[in-house]
């Protein structure tokens, strides 16, 4: 059975409760509500009415009526209530509301227990699950960062940060439209509309050494595409470049931190992998931090400015000696 | 393509097993359910019947087996209300807001598509859910661990697991074969990591999940494993991380304009010119003096 079928059908047994939950409703606003278009939804409800209790005569069937673009059910058949939740679906559901009572600061933390007591009650599952989410980020987000941020979010004002640029180690005053900010993978960003890039961007909060409310709106241009995190805050693109290390044990790590793939293992416990980045000067200060541990395999002009810097790194330190 | 006509059919058998107090046969269903006239033979109405079940059963619909008195010599099948049905429920707008950020929080297919079939049960038991409420924090989980859903299967059955796992400079063929009595999975500032008894240690230890290399296998009877009641998962992810050195200082030389990764954490406190190049002396605190000389280095040759 495809996915798309029990969905479609998991969607048609709490169609009636929903419906009767809502009499007149716009259909274009349940559609809404089911993540379907409304085409969908007058498909699903034209074949409940072809459903209903054996016998399967005029009042034995599922009755609704249309007004206009609204619907309302007449007849439910005996299914006024929607069907418990599954096992995951309660997991899902509880595991997040879980993390969220456990973190303050994120949300009203006595609302989402509230929430989570009615919810165990109403799916019988209060037992603690076998998922158990901390929320809590890494330290490092100057206090009053954090606050400016947020208050900027919530009044819907635009920032003028002073941001430090890890790719490009660099510092760069922008003003940004911010949106949201997102707490994700440990670490806090704010996703906000960069009027100096012209794009939507992440900004890492550690990262963010001052931010000034601004006493101007927020106003994100309508071109604005969303920042997609399904795949965390680093996004592959095309205009990326790679690199070939081979790395020590004792630097494997690097293979953790930063987003590799083509792993090969090879003797004495070293690593090869391909390194994307999207500043030449990072991978340069990547490499010549961990000194002798990681070799460029590729590119060669690579490998060569690396060796030349720390050639020059050497001469430099000579002459600080000498000049002790 | 999906079938509409299996889909009513599906609609049908849920309200004629909903609508009975008895347990009907498949022969009488045969006979009740529109959907069913079309099979040709006894057999084909067999192999949907038994689809039709299995599909009931995995959308979570507690199809019960059963017969109505001893002197049955067939079983029937019904769907008791009790155990179809949602409990009651109703939400205040500040509770609902925050079931909403929870159905948001999955990054992962496989929780937000469940999260999402549980907003859609929610919303159809008459709770007002609005997704598009901003929150001043969004937190977002990702699941991108191959060897999750395993080990959360083993957590949930109370199995013992064995895997292979490697330290964090260990090269993948050095991994070591362990067996551990899962207590849950555990996310702690954005990794995941196994929380148990490790049986060949004897004591509560931590995995990362990233470190674990090939498959997962779950060994030994369901319900083995007993998690102790006072066991706090986060609690013993975060104690196992080493607890941050004190800082010490440190004096450096930084060329004019350069490392500014470095000076966004320290203090100028003069100016000096090493060998023709203009620079600044820092002061700067570091946790731990190994990683700061890989970071220092980094800079090379504009710090030192």
């Amino acid at each position: 059975m495809s996915n798309a079928s029990s969905q479609r059908l998991a969607r048609l047994l709490a169609l009636v409760p929903y419906l009767l939950a809502r009499p007149g409703i716009l259909v274009e606003e349940a559609a809404r509500d089911f993540g379907v278009t409304p085409k969908q939804l007058r498909k699903d409800l034209e074949l409940l009415w072809m459903c209903g209790l054996p016998g399967y005569g005029p009042g034995d069937l599922i009755d609704l009526s249309f007004d206009d673009e609204t619907v309302t059910v007449s007849f439910d058949a005996g299914m006024d209530r929607p069907l418990r939740l599954t096992a995951t679906e309660a997991t899902s559901l509880l595991v997040a509301l879980r993390a969220l009572a456990d973190t303050p600061g994120v949300t009203d933390t006595e609302a989402v227990s509230r929430a989570v007591a009615k919810i165990e009650d109403a799916v019988g599952q209060a037992q603690p699950s076998g998922v158990v989410i901390g929320l809590g980020g890494r330290p490092g987000v100057a206090e009053t960062v954090q606050r400016t941020v947020t208050r900027a979010v919530d009044e819907g004002r635009a920032l003028r940060i002073r941001y430090y640029t890890a790719s490009r180690d660099a510092i760069t005053t922008r003003v940004v439209d911010p949106k949201r900010v997102l707490l994700m993978d440990g670490h806090s960003y704010l996703d906000a509309w960069c009027r100096q890039a012209e794009a939507t961007r992440l900004f890492r909060l550690d990262r963010v050494d001052e931010a000034v409310l601004l006493d101007e709106p927020a106003r994100t241009p309508e071109e604005a595409e969303p920042v997609d995190v399904a795949g965390g805050a680093f996004r592959a693109t095309p205009d990326q470049e790679t690199a070939v290390l081979e790395l020590t044990q004792d630097a494997r790590w690097v293979s953790e931190y930063y987003p590799t793939d083509e792993r090969t293992e090879l003797p004495d416990g070293r690593l090869r992998v391909r390194l994307r980045y999207s500043d030449r000067s990072w991978v340069v200060r990547l490499v010549l931090g961990l000194g002798g541990r990681a070799r460029v395999v590729e590119p060669l002009p690579l490998g060569a400015e690396i060796a030349e810097r720390a050639e020059r790194a050497l001469r430099l330190a000579d002459e600080l000696a000498d000049a002790r | 393509m999906v079938s509409s006509a299996r889909a009513e059919r599906l609609v049908n058998l849920v309200l004629c097993l909903l609508s009975s107090r008895q347990y009907l046969t498949a022969d009488r269903i045969r006979g009740i359910v529109p959907g069913y006239a079309t099979a040709p033979s006894s057999e084909a109405f067999f192999r949907m019947f038994e689809r039709d079940k299995a599909e009931l059963r995995d959308l979570g619909i507690p199809v019960e087996t059963g017969r109505n008195s001893v002197f049955d010599n067939t079983e029937g099948y019904r769907i008791t209300r009790p155990d179809y049905e949602l409990g009651e429920i109703d939400l205040e707008a500040d509770e609902a807001a925050a079931v909403g950020l929870a159905v948001r929080l999955w990054e992962s297919p496989e929780f937000s598509q469940a999260a999402h079939g549980a907003l859609l049960k929610l919303r159809a038991a008459g709770v007002e859910l609005d997704l598009s409420v901003g929150a001043a924090v969004e937190p977002k989980v990702r699941i991108a661990e191959p060897a999750f859903d395993a080990l959360r299967a083993a957590v949930e059955n109370g199995q013992v697991v064995t895997f292979r796992h490697r330290r964090s400079s260990e090269p993948e063929p050095d991994a070591r074969l362990r067996t551990v009595e899962p207590w849950g999975v555990v996310s702690w500032r954005g990794r995941w990591y196994l929380v148990g008894h490790d049986r060949d240690r004897g004591a509560t230890r931590c995995f990362r999940l990233s470190r674990i290399v090939g498959a997962v296998r779950a060994v030994g009877e369901p319900g083995a494993v007993h998690r102790p009641s006072d066991a706090d998962l986060l609690r013993i992810v975060a104690g196992s991380a080493d607890p941050a050195p004190a800082p010490e200082p440190a004096v450096l030389w930084i060329a004019a304009d350069r490392a500014h990764g470095l000076r966004r954490h320290a203090t100028t406190v003069g100016g000096r010119e090493v060998g023709g190049t203009p620079g600044d002396v820092v002061e700067i605190e570091f946790r731990s003096l190994s990683s700061a000389a890989d970071w220092i280095a980094g800079y090379a040759p504009t710090c030192w």
